[in-house]
């Protein structure tokens, strides 16, 4: 078999150019924790001097990698592809791929003449939609004709578009070629093992080759696949992201192995997502038992591969047909039969502009926190505390907390402000709609931070999260979220050091389980 | 001479519509079925009948009894 080939292929991507610009984003990311005391551009927000202009034009308004571009641009996804060429225990293909988005929740599925249809109307409502991936439930490359046919379709009107397809690695290879005639963006691999004998656990089997292959085979072929599709996208200057589910007992500590070796062939970003599961997803591991990680669990780990590479942080696992901006869901607009019914005009010149307007208004936000930086204490340089933060996007607290259905949580030290994850907190039975209801679990999702920042707040919930000891704040409402975090920051430090407040370790919070349904 | 698919079943996934080496597997009212004269249990073309190893669900693509097993020519 060819397998042998990929292990010499690893050394041959050494030295391109491609490698160095990695290398540099990697670096780049890291300057928070630098020795010059993290000045200038930390963060991915501003053009860094040390980035290829190149990967920075591909990588700025994608909201897979950046945070901050998530405010501003969108993504959307449409779901043409429902066949899978493996299985994985975390997956009931009942519903969608827990890869890229969440089980329990089905998209509706379309043809690829359908789907760009829709793609289209959507990029002519929404400017700031400018990805497309192809959801789940199913594997792009196990369906090729139908996802390259959307891809076509989609390039012919709208090349400004930006391509994306998540795949588990197995069909990759035999694929690389023709996505990379296409103006394909990135590539998501999902890889939750690099050694087999963790893969068995996760993988029941994989079809390959007409044939259904189980066991330690199975998770050892969709391995080489998986590492030789990687090499063969770095080689071609293909950019590709590394998804992995972190399941508890299985491969969470291997996962620091597989952020290794992923960042050695290439991978410029890496996602660990908390394993989701419930009894009623149908799911092995939901069956089982199988517990997915806390949140102090997940930010360990994701701590402890930061070093390593650039980690991504913001991964909603979200539900895949959503359309729009952060929490907010605009998919009920674009039905197949409203879509089929629309007159679409597309305007890339004024797609263009509002794009450059947006583009404004996110260097704005990061300036604003640049010149708040100045004077943090350095002598509490050990001091880390989290906040969690309403938002509805553009970079500022601008949500009401009992409107809020997730929270952005930012980890503040005097490194300045750096985001660290979400919490969602809709509720995943739609029953309560009570605040009485909803509290406690909102409570529970930002146990571990010192305060919440919001537009605005009822006196009830005010005193439920004061006894909880979390500082509900509402005086930063509608200003820049960095820039209020560094502000509040200081004056945490300040009283700290009075004595007015006693710094103290906060306990874990909840991941929630359940899709995300923005209502 | 076939296999049939339990329609209840079915995810409609499509993955095993490809896979038939004989195209006896198409969609019908939102699931998939087997035209039960096409099928050739795979015989001649692969060791495992292709729409059983690519099926998430087990238990979906069955032999369909009220047929007689295919006897290759
Ligand atoms: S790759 Fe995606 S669709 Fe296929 S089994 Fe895994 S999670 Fe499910
Ligand atoms: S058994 Fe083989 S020939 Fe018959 S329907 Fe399935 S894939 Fe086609
Ligand atoms: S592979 Fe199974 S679930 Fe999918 S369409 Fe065929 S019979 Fe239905």
């Amino acid at each position: 078999m060819d397998n042998q080939a990929s292990v010499a292929s690893v050394e041959s991507s050494q030295g391109k150019p491609l490698d160095q610009v990695l290398q540099q984003i990697a670096e780049h990311k890291g300057c928070g924790t630098s020795s010059e005391g993290g000045k200038a551009s930390c963060g991915s927000s501003t053009a860094p001097e040390d980035m290829d202009p190149a990967i920075w034009e591909k990588v700025k308004n994608h909201p897979c990698y950046s945070e901050e571009a998530h405010h501003h641009f969108a993504r959307m996804h449409v779901a043409v592809a429902p066949a899978c060429n493996i299985q994985c225990n975390y997956c009931n293909r009942k519903y969608d791929c827990a890869n890229e988005s969440r089980p329990g929740v089905v998209s509706e599925k379309l043809t690829p003449e359908q789907a760009s249809r829709k793609v289209l109307a959507v990029a002519s409502t929404i400017p700031q939609m400018t990805v497309l991936g192809i959801a789940g439930p199913g594997d792009p490359l196990a369906n090729p004709e139908k996802t390259f046919k959307t891809f076509e379709l989609v390039a012919e009107t709208a090349p400004d578009i930006k391509l994306c397809v998540s795949t588990n690695g197995l069909a990759l290879p035999e694929h690389v070629e023709r996505l990379s005639q296409f103006n394909i963006d990135h590539v998501t691999i999902t890889i939750n093992m690099v050694d087999p004998e963790v893969g068995q656990h996760i993988y029941p089997w994989i079809f390959w080759k007409n044939k259904r292959w189980k066991g330690i085979d199975a998770a050892r072929i969709l391995h080489e696949h998986q590492m030789r599709g990687l090499e063969m996208l770095t080689e071609r200057g293909i950019l590709c992201k590394v998804n992995s589910v972190m399941i508890p007992g299985i491969n969470d500590k291997h996962l620091v192995e597989v952020n290794k070796a992923v960042k050695s062939r290439g991978a410029f970003l890496h996602n660990i997502m908390p394993l989701i599961s419930a009894p009623e997803h149908g799911t092995v591991f939901g069956l089982n038992g199988q517990r997915g990680p806390t949140a102090q669990e997940l930010k360990a780990l994701q701590d402890s591969c930061e070093g390593e590479m650039n980690m991504m942080r913001h991964c909603r696992q979200c539900r895949a047909d959503a359309v729009g901006l952060l929490g907010e869901d605009r998919s009920s607009e674009f039905s197949t039969e409203k879509v089929m019914e629309m007159d679409i005009q597309y305007d890339a010149e004024g797609r263009k502009a509002y794009q450059e307007k947006v583009e404004e208004e996110r260097q704005a936000t990061v300036l604003a926190k640049q010149a708040e930086m100045a004077g943090l204490e350095a002598e509490f340089s050990d001091l880390k505390v989290l906040i969690a933060v309403a938002t509805k996007g553009h970079g500022r607290v601008n949500e009401h907390f009992g409107h809020a259905q997730e929270f952005q949580i930012y980890e503040l030290s005097t490194q300045g402000s750096k985001f660290v994850g979400h919490r969602r907190v809709d509720l995943y039975c739609q029953g309560g709609y009570g605040e009485e209801d909803t509290l406690p679990t909102v409570i529970r999702a930002i146990n571990d931070c010192v305060a919440v920042f919001v537009a605005k707040i009822g006196g009830c919930p005010k005193d439920s999260l004061k006894a909880a000891g979390i500082d509900p704040v509402d005086k930063y409402a509608h200003e820049f979220i960095e820039q209020s975090a560094v502000k509040y920051f200081k004056e945490y430090l300040a009283k700290v050091k009075s004595g007015e407040v006693v710094h103290e370790v906060r306990g874990d919070a909840d991941i929630r389980q359940g899709a995300y349904i923005a209502a | 001479m076939a296999f049939k698919i339990i329609s209840s079943q079915c995810t409609a996934c499509s993955a095993c519509e490809p896979e038939c080496p004989n195209n006896a597997i198409r969609e019908k009212d939102g699931t998939f079925i087997i035209k039960p004269e096409k099928c050739s249990e795979c015989i001649g073309y692969f060791d495992e009948p292709q729409c059983v190893a690519v099926c998430p669900v087990d238990d979906t693509c069955v032999i369909d009894n009220s047929y007689p097993r295919y006897v290759a020519a």
